[in-house]
């Protein structure tokens, strides 16, 4: 019983169950903000209607995606006091900063122009609508930069000090959080893997659509663009991903050894990256392994000859510094969801790339597997995103704040179990039922397909988008 | 002033703007079952706030962000102490927010009424918690030595911040049919303003008893002058909409919501959250706030982004400033 009402271990998957759940949406509100200002713009230059129409398409979707993202963010906000009000009180003079600036400076804008966007299609003059939904885009890619920064404060504590009186870490320099190195990796990495799980869902409608022989005239273009997107976002990922090894090596070393579960200190081609490995369950015996020596080195410090340490040294290390306790994270959580982040973004580069070639000058593939194949994009894709996540925190643990706050000394004392347990079978409950609320809808919309929109103007040879109302 | 000081009214600032805006969206979803009559009337009442509703409940995640970037401490006890109520108003703004989005999505009546139920309890249950909330607040709650809330959830249902809590729903309600009244023509124009004739009485009622009651309790000179504004708006607002000047009742109504609001803050000034059993254990600015640097970081940011935010806001409600007409909503939906 007092196991199951621990405070302790249900925030933290109340905690974990609704990031994830928020981060299912915003990624591809990142993204699709982005798609539909693209086709909107091309409708705007050419005046052609497929591109209206496949604005209108992919908006119908960002805008049922978009309402999830608000209602879920909002809870994210209000969980740092409700469930965790020793974190708030122990790092809210440096994690507050960014928050609030989020707020003023990217949740207003956001929200503001998004409306302007969904009802201002007769309102406004054609550029200036054009403008609105580009300004929804910086919106949310700004906001995606101050959350980035706030988190990757959690990651590699910079800019502070501690306050002996106040007993708590102090703001002393906003540039260098904002500049932290590990934000700096981790947001062009997580705008690119958006723009992946964009490509993905364009691939995967324009696939359905177009295995069934119908909507050739969006549905090819989409699907080129969603190619397209997805090799360039898969390349930047993995880029950018590379930066993000680099940092986190630096600065979180017990994270990359728990990553690739090697206990003992390796060097050199001795330090080799296992593709696949089969083990005892706690991952301690090693019984079959596919290895690519010199790989891990190469991650880690960009050399061939670099070392990198294992859990059992770092282990010594922290015990010596912190004093006595466990500071490696769960390795099989690590293990797995590092592997599978990658693995699925190379997968997706390759089916993306095998797609190019298919559709090569306006070919159209008939075999019905490669459709098939195609349609996997989209929730592959999104399990990419939300396995990247929780490597990155889970990996961080026992520490909430690395090196400054354990995450057993940041719950909310006066919370009990059994509020935790209220709050978390609501928001499970809620959050499911949405979901399916919200996957029917999208799949319903998809499979609409792109609306029909009236005859052009004879004079100017442009169509009128109708009045969005509610 | 010290940059705490500022920060305290900065924070009211951000509480007053979620108020006036997000309340009337509260009271337009609440005046659903009683001025939406079929399902034309039902869209043209939602879409009265189509465009700005998500701008406007923004405004309570500012405030929020801002409470924990200036005041950790505040934010910590506030949050955590308010636990069970705070989740009922985020189930409810769930509820609301993806009801507007998503009830237009599929025709099936049944369909319909699931989430127009949902955007009356989801616009109704925050209208009143958030007033049992600010009331709590200002009268104080049992708080220990580290400033951690020893209450119970019993505990946050007294009658005074229950009277809080039905003047803001009363308050948001009458606030919101107004709004409908400004908003649409015809018909559902003139049974909105009778509609708000009534529980404009309900409402004058309410946040009277409320008002008098807070300033005995913990009433300064700037609380009286607050509320006797608010009152006074209110008594205008009444007569205004009697007379069917809709803007001007409107008005009125935003300055009573915001004089309101003010006047709590004023009443809790210097403290932020006040101990109901030890006044030692209380918060105040001074032992809740963020470091000086902090503060002044905070306040350029908030120096340059508020009149931007003031300005592109003002800018939208102008653009939307045309009574939502029912021809309006039937041209769309026979395309
Ligand atoms: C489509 C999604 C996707 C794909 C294909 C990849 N990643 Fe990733 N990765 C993410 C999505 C993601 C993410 C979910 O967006 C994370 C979580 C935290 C972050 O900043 O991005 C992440 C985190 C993350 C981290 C953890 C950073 C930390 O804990 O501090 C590392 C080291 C990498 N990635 C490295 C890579 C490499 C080397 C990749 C390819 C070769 C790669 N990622 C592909
Ligand atoms: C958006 C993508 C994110 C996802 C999917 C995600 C996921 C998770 C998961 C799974 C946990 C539970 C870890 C555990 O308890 O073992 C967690 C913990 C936590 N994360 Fe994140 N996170 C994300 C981003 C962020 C950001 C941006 C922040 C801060 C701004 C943040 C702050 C926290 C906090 C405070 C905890 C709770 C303490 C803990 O258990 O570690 N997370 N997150
Ligand atoms: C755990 C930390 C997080 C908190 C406290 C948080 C907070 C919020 C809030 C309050 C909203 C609603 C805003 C509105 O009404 O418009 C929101 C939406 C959003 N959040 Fe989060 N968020 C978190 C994680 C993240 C991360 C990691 C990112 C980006 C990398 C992100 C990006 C966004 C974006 C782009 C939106 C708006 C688009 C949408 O609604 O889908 N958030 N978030």
């Amino acid at each position: 019983m007092n196991e199951l009402l621990d405070p302790l271990l249900l925030a933290r998957w109340q905690f974990g169950i609704t990031t994830v759940y928020h981060f299912l949406f915003v990624p591809l509100t990142i993204g699709l903000a982005t798609v539909t200002a693209v086709f909107q713009t091309a409708w705007y230059r050419t005046g052609k209607s497929e591109y209206l129409r496949i604005t209108r398409f992919f908006g119908t979707i960002f805008l049922i995606n978009f309402a999830m993202g608000v209602v879920t963010g909002i809870v994210q906000e209000f969980q740092f006091g409700m469930n965790w009000s020793e974190y708030s009180r122990f790092v809210g003079d440096v994690f507050g900063a960014p928050l609030a600036m989020e707020g003023l400076l990217a949740f207003f804008f956001e929200a503001t122009f998004i409306g302007l966007w969904i009802f201002g299609w007769d309102k406004l003059p054609r550029g200036l609508h054009l403008a609105t939904i580009w300004a929804t885009t910086v919106g949310t890619i700004a906001s995606a930069y101050f959350i980035l920064a706030a988190n990757a404060f959690m990651q590699n504590p910079v800019g502070y000090e501690l306050s002996a009186e106040k007993g708590r870490a102090e703001l002393v320099d906003i540039w260098e959080v904002l500049t932290n190195r590990v934000v700096l990796a981790a947001f062009p990495h997580t705008i690119a893997a958006s723009f992946m799980v964009a490509a993905g869902l364009i691939i995967s409608a324009a696939a359905w659509h177009l295995a069934r022989n119908q909507h050739l005239d969006t549905m090819r273009p989409a699907l080129k663009f969603g190619l397209w997107t997805m090799v360039g976002a898969g390349i930047l990922t993995t880029l950018f991903g590379d930066q993000l090894s680099l940092a986190m090596v630096a600065t979180q070393p017990m994270k990359m050894a728990a990553a690739e579960a090697t206990y003992d200190t390796v060097c050199g081609a001795d330090a080799s990256f296992s593709l696949f490995t089969l083990g005892t369950p706690d991952g301690s015996t090693e019984l079959f392994s596919i290895r690519v020596p010199y790989l891990l080195s190469f991650l880690s410090t960009h050399t061939l000859d670099g070392c990198v340490e294992g859990i059992n040294d770092l282990q010594a290390q922290y015990t010596e510094l912190f004093g006595p306790g466990d500071y490696a994270p769960i390795i099989w959580v690590t293990y797995w969801s590092f592997r599978w982040m990658i693995g699925l973004g190379l997968l997706h580069v390759l089916i993306a790339v095998v797609g190019l070639w298919l559709t090569r000058k306006g070919r159209m593939p008939r075999q019905q597997w490669v459709w098939k194949v195609a349609i996997w994009s989209f929730p592959l894709s999104m399990l990419a995103m939300s396995v990247g996540w929780i490597f990155t925190e889970m990996g961080r643990q026992p520490w909430i704040v690395f090196s400054l706050l354990p995450t057993a000394s940041a719950v909310s004392p006066n919370v009990t179990g059994l509020d935790v347990l209220i709050s978390l079978i609501a928001f499970t409950l809620v959050y499911g039922a949405l979901a399916v609320v919200e996957v029917r809808l999208v799949i319903r919309a998809i499979k609409k397909g792109p609306p029909d929109i009236g005859e052009p103007d004879p004079e100017t040879g442009r169509v009128e988008p109708a009045t969005t109302v509610y | 002033m010290d940059l705490s000081v500022l920060w305290f009214w900065i924070v009211a600032f951000l509480f007053v703007g979620y108020f006036v805006l997000d309340g009337f969206d509260f009271g337009v979803g609440m005046s659903l079952p009683f001025l939406g009559r079929d399902d034309t009337d039902r869209r043209v009442i939602i879409n009265t706030i189509g465009p700005v509703w998500d701008l406007n409940e923004t405004w309570v995640i500012v405030a929020g962000a801002s409470l924990f970037a200036a005041f950790p401490e505040w934010y910590a006890t506030l949050f955590s102490g308010f636990y069970l109520p705070l989740l009922l108003i985020l189930l409810a703004l769930i509820a609301r927010g993806v009801s507007f989005e998503y009830r237009h999505q599929r025709p099936e009546a049944q369909w319909k009424r699931r989430f127009d139920l949902m955007i009356i309890v989801g616009s109704a249950v925050p209208a009143l918690l958030w007033g049992v909330a600010f009331a709590n607040i200002v009268q104080g709650v049992p708080l220990d030595e580290n400033h951690n809330y020893t209450g119970t959830l019993f505990d946050l249902l007294n009658p005074y911040a229950l009277l809080g809590g039905l003047t803001t729903l009363l308050l948001f309600f009458t606030h919101g049919v107004v709004f409908v009244s400004l908003k649409t023509d015809g018909d559902l124009r003139g049974r909105a303003r009778r509609l708000a004739a009534r529980s404009g009485i309900a409402t004058i009622v309410a946040a009277a008893s409320f008002l008098v009651w807070t300033g005995f309790a913990s009433g300064t000179l700037w609380f009286w002058i607050l509320a006797a504004i608010a009152a006074l708006s209110l008594i205008g607002a009444w007569l205004a909409n009697a007379r069917g000047a809709e803007g001007t009742a409107f008005t009125f109504l935003a300055i009573t919501v915001a004089t309101t609001v003010a006047a709590l803050f004023a009443a809790l000034f210097p403290d932020v959250m006040p101990a109901s059993n030890d006044p030692a254990n209380s918060l105040t600015i001074a032992n809740a706030s963020s470091s000086g640097y902090t503060l002044t970081v905070m306040s350029w940011v908030a120096l340059i982004s508020m009149p931007l935010v003031l300005a592109y806001q003002g800018w939208t409600y102008w653009i939307f400033r045309k009574r939502v007409t029912r021809a309006s909503i039937e041209a769309v939906a026979a395309h």
